[in-house]
């Protein structure tokens, strides 16, 4: 269970949020095929630090970003997620 | 003694632990299960053995004895169950073939529906097996009874079982056994397996792979096949392309070694709930996938506790069973939860990955189609709609509906 830092709430329990994976551009009208599929598919998904978003559903209902380990699952939060 | 023959010193024996030669002419990386079926492939049906296997860690690590061993071809897709199948068909005859028992039995697999929707979705799914010649049959809360004694069919329950779909060819075979069978098949017939040999990087001159650079050397290749699993990313991406997988952590459980009371694999889709029991008694579960990226191994404590939640209302004569261990994988997920197999941006470097939460069924197929495809350059029939570039073309296999595991 991931004791996560909502910046509106506080330390809660994984339970409570919704997991949203990293913030990419929004597929576009002019994109070609590959682009698209590369907006719609493909996420960095590096070993190491990730920028990823959570959804407080059952508190806040905010989302907010996390600086998260993918190899440790250790969290940090990005100062702009502060209130 | 190397850190690698101690950590895995019984079976060393099973097969040489070779040095590395200059280069092979097909260098597979991965030694999980589809890595080491799909060099024994490309020794015993194409008659290539200048080959080499390269694994990071040891052989019977990984994913390849993390799985909970389930076997069956019921998907949903033309594309899938043509796969799926052949791997399937390939089964009973392993043992013999590989001269290594894996014990695969064919118990059943059972899906069990819990409701209206559920059980329309199932035969539609079962529709289509029957139609492609694939056995599935419908059992009846009736039938179920009789099947398997110890599901908990009463209709008070919060998702009560209204029916379910079986597969009887469908079964379970013993994961480490069918690791240790395919390593040592691959080694009689002259395969190179390369552990504690980590790919740092590829040799790519002109948009051609020429090799691949690990811990223990650079290692020439006329072609290379990735076989990575949950670090297949990472791979492509030192490879320089991108794959469109999400690695995240799946979590299995065992019980304590029991009497034999479950002679079929049971899964629902709705309550999230896959068991069978192994033969030597403990009770294998799987649980629900983690919804964040990682590498680490391990997942959340509250998912085991709703698998266990399921598993509890469905066979509710296990409730004073003891977990004797809990651990995690890292399962590739491609979008459409179908594998993806075949060539890449780059020159003779070819793919394998994408198998996600049920990899395990299609070991044999996995490899015999890969062999072919590396050792001919071009895609096997099987294979070609599960390419790379379906991405873009929109040509995508949905399986999410066929996959125990709910993603």
């Amino acid at each position: 269970m991931l004791l996560i830092p909502c910046p509106w709430c506080g330390p809660r329990e994984e339970h409570e949020f919704r997991y949203g994976g990293e913030a990419v551009p929004a597929p576009a009208a002019d994109n070609d095929d590959r682009e698209l599929a590369r907006r719609l598919f493909v996420r960095s998904a590096p070993a190491g630090p990730m920028r990823e978003r959570w959804y407080h559903v059952h508190g806040c209902r905010r989302w907010f970003p996390l600086v998260r380990d993918t190899t440790t699952h250790e969290l940090t939060a990005p100062p702009e997620a502060r209130p | 003694m190397s850190r690698v023959e101690h950590a895995w010193a019984n079976p060393e024996h099973l097969w040489r632990n070779p040095e590395p030669k200059s280069s092979y002419d097909v260098v597979v990386v991965g030694g999980g299960l589809h890595g080491l079926a799909t060099a024994f492939y490309l020794a015993r049906n194409h008659g290539l053995t200048n080959i080499a296997v390269v694994e990071r860690g040891w052989l019977g690590n990984g994913n390849a004895v993390r799985n909970t061993t389930v076997v069956r071809s019921n998907y949903l897709r033309d594309e899938s169950m043509a796969l799926y199948e052949h791997a399937l068909r390939l089964w009973p005859g392993l043992s013999a073939e590989l001269d290594h028992e894996v014990l695969f039995d064919p118990r059943g697999v059972l899906n069990l529906a819990h409701g209206r929707h559920d059980a329309l979705t199932l035969k539609r799914q079962l529709a289509a097996n029957q139609a492609a010649g694939i056995d599935a049959e419908w059992l009846e809360p009736a039938d179920l009874a009789s099947f398997c004694p110890i599901l908990n069919l009463s209709p008070e329950i919060r998702y009560p079982v209204v029916g379910a779909a079986l597969q009887r060819r469908g079964g379970i075979a013993r994961h480490d056994a069918v690791v240790f069978a395919f390593a040592r098949a691959a080694d009689r017939l002259g395969v190179d397996l390369l552990q504690g040999c980590e790919v740092t990087g590829f040799d790519i001159v002109d948009n051609r792979v020429r090799g691949v650079v690990t811990t223990r050397g650079r290692i020439g290749a006329g072609r290379v096949g990735l076989v990575g699993a949950g670090r297949s990313k990472l791979l492509a991406a030192m490879a320089g392309f991108d794959l469109p997988i999400q690695p995240s952590p799946l979590q299995a459980l065992v019980s304590e070694v029991l009497d034999q009371v479950l002679d079929t694999v049971v899964m629902s889709g709705a309550v999230h709930v896959y068991i069978s029991q192994a033969h030597k008694g403990e009770l294998v579960m799987g649980a629900g996938r983690d919804p964040y990226t990682s590498y680490a191994q391990r997942g959340s404590f509250h998912i085991l506790e709703w698998q266990l939640q399921a598993v509890l209302e469905l066979f509710p004569i296990l409730s004073r069973a003891h977990l004797l261990r809990t651990w995690g994988g890292i399962v590739d997920v491609a979008p459409d939860a179908s594998p993806i197999i075949g060539a890449t941006p780059i020159g003779d470097l070819f793919v394998n990955c994408g198998w996600g939460t049920g990899g395990f069924k299609a070991t044999p197929g996995s490899g015999w189609v890969f062999a072919d495809t590396l050792a001919t350059g071009a895609p096997h029939p099987l294979v070609v709609p599960f390419s790379l570039d379906r991405f873009e073309t929109g040509a995508l296999i949905d399986e999410h509906g066929s996959a125990a595991v709910a993603h």
